[in-house]
């Protein structure tokens, strides 16, 4: 048959009247039916014929999935469809969870942010994703539907490699959830990219610290984005920040750990030799910024 | 089930309806479709800003939306914008600032900085640029759209 639009495969677009009825949907038809949200990473796959599914289901409409709702004794809850400039402009977000809003900033344009969202950046699971270090560090848990209903999966561990994580099929993640943050946190995302606005991260670094009774005074965390196959958190840099007296030598020596720990590769954005460098760089950088404004 | 989605949507304050195939992209729907040419198409990577139209007031990569997704909304394109007998002050200042040259890329930067003009009434030269950092021009430099800009402004505020 005649092909009018070349652009894209032929498929199904499937609305789902409700999420037991999607995620069945999705297990029935393992392997060519996806689930989106924003659709920026989708539309792009799918053109470039990385991803030939024949089923798209739209589940942005389903219950909840727009919400965004802020509890002081429990936390923050945001939805999957919520899109980047909602979080952005959320006051609750602004003041309790500032970090993400300024990872999210990062992110593409302003008009890729009207529709892409932080679950979609979390799901594309990819390692340069701007918004996943700040989930990772602030403790976000997924709440996901699946066959068997409502679950939830801690950041930890979800990530497998590239664009893999652990779901399963008929698993559609709903929302992302932060716990209440401890008293006096600070966070910070430095963003290396080709310019400075709009490009894919060649390096990120995510910094955030709160003050606790350890050997420095704070409790240190670390994630670092592009420089592995998953989203990467430097344990060893983590600690060395917790455990000793804050100064110029142990920021250096954490920065170092930072470097020691990724595993980066060469790609069209940059050296995995560069991208080791600007690690070190970015997180001296990144945790010189957290200690001035946990001051 | 059918590949065929139906679809109900206001554009420029027109009613449509229409049955279009699942994998039509909006910004094709709305240039072959409807005929409203004036929503460029480049990159159709969510890159270069050309395809954007606003989806409730929101300005949006049409390229990276299907028009099956657009069911219940309402959407301005660029030809919801003036007419040439009488142009949106945006479009006056971007023709007295000569804000374009080939013209390709013009749609997208009115239909992204429409809504950042209606947010930010008096921006600054920074603000500027970073609401223009989503669409790519080749021919201008970007100087004479952000003069052009800070011009619609001007006549904006006079109105």
């Amino acid at each position: 048959m005649h092909n009018p639009r070349p652009g894209l495969p032929e498929f199904d677009y499937v609305r789902p009247a409700s999420l037991s009825e999607a995620s069945r949907f999705l297990a029935e038809h393992q392997g060519e039916a996806r689930p989106f949200m924003g659709g920026t990473d989708t539309f792009v796959r799918m053109r470039d014929g990385f991803w030939k599914e024949k089923y798209i289901v739209d589940v942005k409409r389903l219950d909840g999935m727009g919400d965004i709702t802020f509890d002081p004794s429990t936390g923050l809850t945001i939805g999957a469809a919520v899109n980047m400039n909602r979080v952005i402009d959320s006051p609750e977000v602004q003041e309790h969870y500032p970090l993400l809003a300024e990872a999210a900033k990062t992110v593409a344009s302003f008009q890729l942010r009207s529709r892409a969202t932080i679950v979609g950046n979390i799901c594309n699971a990819s390692p340069a994703g701007d918004t996943i270090g700040a989930c990772i560090v602030m403790g976000g848990v997924l709440k996901v539907h699946g066959l068997d209903g409502e679950r939830e999966v801690p950041l930890t561990g979800f990530f497998v490699g590239p664009g893999k994580t652990v779901l399963k099929p008929g698993d559609i993640v709903t929302a992302i959830r932060f716990p209440v943050l401890p008293q006096g946190h600070a966070g910070r995302y430095i963003k290396l990219g080709r310019n400075a606005l709009s490009d894919l991260a060649i390096v990120g670094v995510t910094a955030f610290a709160y003050p606790d009774d350890t050997p420095s005074g704070y409790r240190f965390k670390l994630a670092l984005a592009s420089v592995a196959p998953v989203p990467l958190v430097p344990e060893k840099a983590e600690e060395i920040l917790t455990g000793k007296p804050i100064t110029d030598e142990t920021i250096a020596e954490a920065a170092q750990a930072a470097m020691d720990a990724c595993n980066p590769i060469d790609d069209v954005r940059g050296s995995a030799r560069y991208r080791k460098y600007m690690v070190r760089n970015l997180t001296r950088r990144a945790v010189t910024d957290v200690l001035n404004r946990l001051q | 089930m059918s590949e065929f989605v139906s679809v109900n949507v206001t554009i420029n304050g027109k009613e449509y309806q229409a049955l279009v195939e699942a994998r039509t992209l909006l910004s094709d729907f709305l240039r072959h479709d409807l005929g409203l040419t004036g929503t460029h198409v480049g990159c159709e990577h969510g890159v270069c800003g050309a395809c954007t139209v606003l989806l409730d007031g929101e300005p949006v990569r049409s390229c990276l939306m299907f028009a099956a997704q657009v069911d219940g909304h309402e959407i301005t394109t660029v030809e919801g914008l003036g007419t040439p007998e009488k142009m949106h002050p945006l479009q006056e200042a971007f023709q007295e600032a000569h804000g374009l040259q080939c013209g390709f890329c013009t749609p997208g930067f009115l239909m992204s900085l429409v809504p950042f003009l209606e947010e930010n009434p008096n921006p600054t030269d920074e603000e500027i640029r970073e609401a223009i950092s989503g669409n790519l021009c080749r021919c201008t430099g970007y100087y004479h759209i952000i003069d052009a800009v800070k011009l619609a402004a001007k006549k904006m505020a006079a109105k």
